[in-house]
């Protein structure tokens, strides 16, 4: 008798600790190796997995690095125009209001470009749920200064960093969303550790559940790093968003149920 | 044509028509002088009579992005707007025929550049007929000339859209927007399913279901060589819609010597012109492009064989006539006359300039 198991032995359902998720594709992801696109991509993809939706799900993909989030989710997608994914997911839900609805957007797409789809959407209190990954950066077209960028931060486009005289402050959209009446669950999260990836799974979980209650916006904010367009590591890039970007945009709920939690 | 008589505006005529036609959405913001459309809509709480839905949207930017989304999932959507909001709307437009989605846009034109004016004008044509946003695309154009069309090709339109999965245009103007005339309404088509969308546009993005692959609306590729034969297919496309799609109306050409080319509002003038001219002997015909794009080619070209002038009357400094020449015969002589601003051009300038161009000359 060998003591040594065998591959078919390894692949009995009761030896499975993790299995990717089917409604990830196989194919290779565009992101660069370390950036929270991936992980962010994996949870979201679980939760509909896991409460059974995949046929009743319609996502929008925006511009920017996650431009590309149809080759790697496998559920129906739109790609949007630069900014207006709140504007496809609006119709979208009006017309189909049992669908579930998300629409996957980064700093420049939501917050610069897009401000005004995303203001309404939440003041109409559209019912569907919009994943926000914050990274304080423009990282596809070669790391510009976003409308997040931390003061002080360096970019292409602020290479002596950002001086808020010329270049404005840095905005906190999530907070300002939170303070309309049309949004029902706010919350920032991280996916740098597992156990922030599990949190943010949690809350990912929270909104797409609450979406099927049609309460109004469920808004989710991924604070990631971007390490080519930071030009760090991606251990130091997770140092550097721990110790910079987190203080200026604090982890946890927002607003629960309708109601604040958190000052802002 | 249908059964019941009503007197209406042409916006009104237009938005009773679009609730009858079985549309599903109509996303929108206010501007002169279309506004009736969504405030006639709003009223009539569709809601309840089809189960349609009227949204005013934050502008025009995100009511066309609205259609986006409304589109890609196979539903029937419009919107309605007047020149500027249509400028706003250009990159959606790009994106709408980039990813092949059908939708209807009325756009009930005034006179411009800029912010202009808030009557009618005809200046839109060439934002409309020669693309208007980026890239390589064609807009089916249709152009109604009184309230009755504006009703009737709400469906037409519609019809054309699905079948080439493309944004169709209802290109009209402030004065058919705001006058008012009979109208003949049809019976009311009922909306579809989503089984029945799943079935018939097997495209649209309703969720993913075993037995497809998940569907995807995009104008993104980043392969040039897929990307250029998507371009491809898109011309295949526009050619098969220009071969198939013409749409024109012939008034006395028969036996006239010299033909008015217009559209719309200045159509309908130019038939009290071609009335008067022939009062006096001048024997003036009528040749209405009711599809702006597929423009009638071929049907310019034989016209302009067997008669001695063209004169086109629009109300913008002269766009469609570049068309016209592009087609004509060079034997004869192509002229415009338009009027700018908002001002309507009147029956007896046309037939004087008519005079003066053709006959004195």
């Amino acid at each position: 008798m060998s003591d040594t198991i065998t591959k078919e032995q390894i692949f009995k359902p009761e030896n499975i600790v993790y299995k990717k998720t089917d409604l990830m594709t196989d194919n290779v992801l565009s992101y660069c190796p370390g950036c929270g696109h991936g992980t962010t991509h994996r949870i979201l993809m679980e939760v509909i997995d896991e409460m059974g939706l995949q046929s009743e799900t319609i996502g929008i993909a925006p511009v920017g690095c996650s431009v590309l989030a149809y080759d790697f989710m496998n559920v129906d997608m739109q790609q949007a125009a630069h900014g207006r994914a709140p504007a496809l997911a609006t119709a979208i839900k009006r017309l189909l209001p049992n669908k579930t609805v998300f629409s996957y957007q980064g700093d420049g797409d939501l917050a610069a470009i897009g401000t005004a789809e995303t203001i309404h959407a939440c003041n109409r209190g559209e019912n569907f749920t919009t994943i926000f990954i914050n990274n304080g950066i423009y990282g596809m077209t070669g790391g510009q200064m976003a409308p997040t960028t931390l003061e002080g931060m360096k970019s292409s486009t602020s290479p002596y960093g950002r001086e808020w005289h010329a270049m404005g402050h840095p905005l906190k959209m999530t907070e300002l969303v939170a303070r309309l009446p049309g949004t029902y669950y706010v919350t920032r999260q991280a996916v740098h550790t597992p156990a922030a990836v599990r949190k943010a799974k949690k809350a990912i979980r929270k909104a797409i559940e609450l979406q099927q209650q049609k309460v109004g916006m469920t808004f989710v904010e991924v604070v990631s790093n971007c390490n080519s367009g930071w030009k760090m590591t991606p251990v130091n890039a997770n140092k550097w968003m721990v110790e910079n970007m987190f203080p200026f945009y604090p982890l946890g709920d927002i607003k629960v149920d309708g109601k604040l939690v958190k000052e802002v | 044509m249908g059964k019941e008589l009503r007197l209406m505006k042409g916006n009104e005529a237009f938005a009773e028509a679009v609730i009858r036609a079985g549309a599903d959405g109509y996303f929108g913001y206010p501007i002169t002088p279309q506004s009736e459309v969504m405030e006639y809509l709003m009223a009539e709480k569709p809601h309840e009579r089809t189960g349609m839905v009227v949204l005013q949207a934050e502008s025009e930017v995100a009511s066309i992005n609205m259609l986006y989304g409304g589109a890609a999932c196979g539903k029937k959507v419009l919107t309605s707007s007047s020149s500027p909001g249509i400028s706003l709307m250009q990159e959606g437009i790009s994106y709408l025929a980039g990813s092949e989605l059908p939708c209807l846009i009325m756009d009930a034109m005034r006179g411009g550049p800029g912010l202009g004016t808030i009557q009618p004008g005809q200046a839109d044509y060439f934002q409309l007929t020669k693309g208007g946003g980026h890239g390589d695309y064609n807009l089916i154009v249709i152009a109604p000339s009184s309230v009755q069309e504006m009703y009737d090709y709400v469906e037409i339109s519609f019809d054309l859209a699905f079948k080439y999965r493309n944004p169709v245009v209802v290109l009209t103007d402030g004065a058919i927007g705001q006058m008012m005339e009979k109208v003949y309404i049809g019976d009311q088509k009922p909306r579809l399913t989503e089984e029945e969308i799943r079935e018939k546009y097997p495209w649209a993005t309703l969720g993913k279901t075993p037995d497809r692959e998940r569907n995807i609306i995009t104008s993104l590729d980043l392969d040039p060589y897929r990307q250029e034969r998507h371009n491809l297919h898109l011309q295949k496309k526009f050619k098969e819609i220009e071969e198939n799609e013409v749409r024109y109306e012939e008034l006395n050409c028969e036996d006239a010597d010299f033909i008015i080319v217009a559209y719309g509002t200045s159509a309908r003038i130019s038939q009290k012109a071609m009335d008067i001219g022939r009062e006096k002997g001048l024997k003036i015909g009528i040749f209405r492009p009711i599809t702006l794009w597929p423009f009638p080619k071929k049907e310019i070209r034989a016209l302009s064989e067997k008669v001695k002038g063209i004169l086109t009357v629009e109300m913008s400094a002269g766009q469609m006539v570049e068309d016209v020449r592009l087609h004509a015969s060079e034997k004869i002589p192509v002229e415009h006359y338009g009027r700018m601003g908002g001002v309507i051009p009147t029956p007896n300038e046309i037939v004087e300039v008519i005079e003066n161009l053709f006959v004195k000359g």
